[in-house]
């Protein structure tokens, strides 16, 4: 199940746990399934660097969806209708919910929950640099829902099929709520470019700051991705960076022109011999800056996470309290 | 940071009646009322569900991934437990 070695019956500790030490036989055994398409689930065998990789990317996953509640949040309460900010509720609730089931996946293998806040708080842990950009309007939030949700769909949908089982769950779940998200941004942009001409140049001017930094989500190109083809060959990533990335711009284009906006990218035009479209060179520079901590809003997201955790502490213990109190209770009535 | 993790269960969500309650995932609460209003929000905010199980992880006992063979290879060689072995003439075939 969810946890490690607490769901072996006291005193039938298996053979071989997944944290058994490397073994050359287990090893050629994991090997042949990943190559025959097998899933990999929690009790397995599994070499330490695939338990390692998974950790980290699951976590970090876990962590973008988390503080990707914060630029959108900021919203709420400002939405132009109740219409809208039911809908942005629900939006940035999902975001909630994926966070917890990606939790939940990465805890299946041997880390605590503690652990994982931990590393988000202390700032050890990464997310997803495209929540340290500032949502400076109405037309940021539907921006974020068409480009930033559209490209993590894109991230995502490969991720369904990835070796590891409960990675892979937890992924379909949430796929089937992202949809949702990509149409109500895009929706809320055909409103406004069917308003005023302020209201169009807000959504134009929000596409313009949020295109490069969606871009950028899909990682370094492949040359500079130098765990890609192991993640390939365990199966747990399946598209490359820059495969994912061209995907998205072609798929993006077409969306553009029907909403009225302009793509910021005068390079931007269709290529017939490549059956794609071509586009400008990134600004990696930017992308690593915003990577290591210097973007716009890095110390503001991080200061959020901290505060919640600290605030909602005597929720924590006023909860352990109240369980304590009625098992006592209970004991003492049985 | 102050270290108090609070148990985890399992959660299981029957999708209609009718249907088997099905393992979905898992979530972290103080005790059960709070685990069954914690899994409806994480994981029937769609109406997914009409009857959700809460289970304390520590307390599921599962077989050994190593036992697997033994266990379950037995089985591998009793064709006879299949309809499909037996043949039987065409007019009485669909028996
Ligand atoms: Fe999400
Ligand atoms: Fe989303």
């Amino acid at each position: 199940m969810y946890t490690q070695a607490l769901d072996i019956p006291p005193g039938e500790q298996p053979k071989r746990t997944p944290d058994a030490v490397e073994n050359a036989a287990y090893q050629a055994e994991f090997d042949a399934r990943i190559d025959a398409g097998a899933t990999i689930e929690a009790k397995d065998w599994m070499p330490e660097a695939y338990r390692k990789t998974l950790v980290r990317q699951i976590s970090q996953h876990a962590h973008s969806e988390i503080v990707g509640m914060l630029p959108e949040g900021n919203w709420i309460s400002r939405a132009p209708s109740l219409k809208r900010k039911a809908i942005l509720l629900a939006k940035v609730q999902d975001e909630g919910g994926h966070g917890l089931y990606l939790y939940a996946a990465a805890e299946t293998l041997g880390v605590s929950r503690d652990d994982l806040t931990e590393a988000l708080l202390s700032g050890k842990a990464k997310y997803s640099s495209i929540f340290n950009y500032p949502t400076l309007n109405w037309a940021d939030v539907g921006v974020i829902g068409w480009l930033v949700d559209g490209a993590a769909i894109m991230n995502q949908i490969p991720l369904c099929k990835c070796s590891y089982g409960p990675y892979a769950r937890a992924m379909v779940r949430v796929c089937k709520e992202e949809s949702f998200h990509q149409r109500q941004g895009y929706d809320a942009l055909l409103a406004m470019m069917g308003g005023t001409d302020e209201q169009r140049e807000l959504v134009q001017d929000a596409v313009n700051r949020w295109w490069w930094p969606s871009l950028m989500m899909f990682g370094p190109h492949d040359a500079d991705s130098p765990n890609s083809g192991q993640s390939m060959r365990w199966g747990i990533k399946r598209i490359s960076n820059d495969d994912l990335r061209q995907k998205f711009v072609d798929a993006t284009v077409k969306q553009a022109e029907v909403l009225g906006v302009t793509l910021p990218d005068p390079e931007l035009k269709w290529n017939e011999a490549r059956g794609h479209y071509d586009f400008a060179a990134i600004d990696w520079d930017e992308f690593w800056n915003v990577v290591n901590g210097h973007g716009q809003c890095n110390v503001d997201r991080l200061a959020a996470r901290v505060k919640a955790w600290e605030d909602g502490a005597w929720v924590r213990e006023a909860a352990v309290a109240h369980a304590d109190k009625q098992a006592a209770r209970e004991k003492a009535a049985a | 940071m102050e270290r108090k993790e609070w148990p985890l269960w399992e959660i299981f969500v029957r999708s209609k009646n009718g249907l088997d309650h099905k393992h979905c995932g898992s979530v972290h609460a103080t005790d059960a009322r709070m685990a069954l209003q914690v899994a409806r929000d994480v994981y029937t905010r769609r109406q997914e569900g009409v009857s959700i199980w809460a289970v304390r992880a520590e307390d599921i006992v599962a077989s050994d991934p190593d036992a697997k063979p033994e266990l379950f290879d037995p089985a591998e060689d009793k064709i006879y437990r299949h309809p499909t072995f037996y043949k039987l003439p065409d007019e009485v075939d669909h028996m």
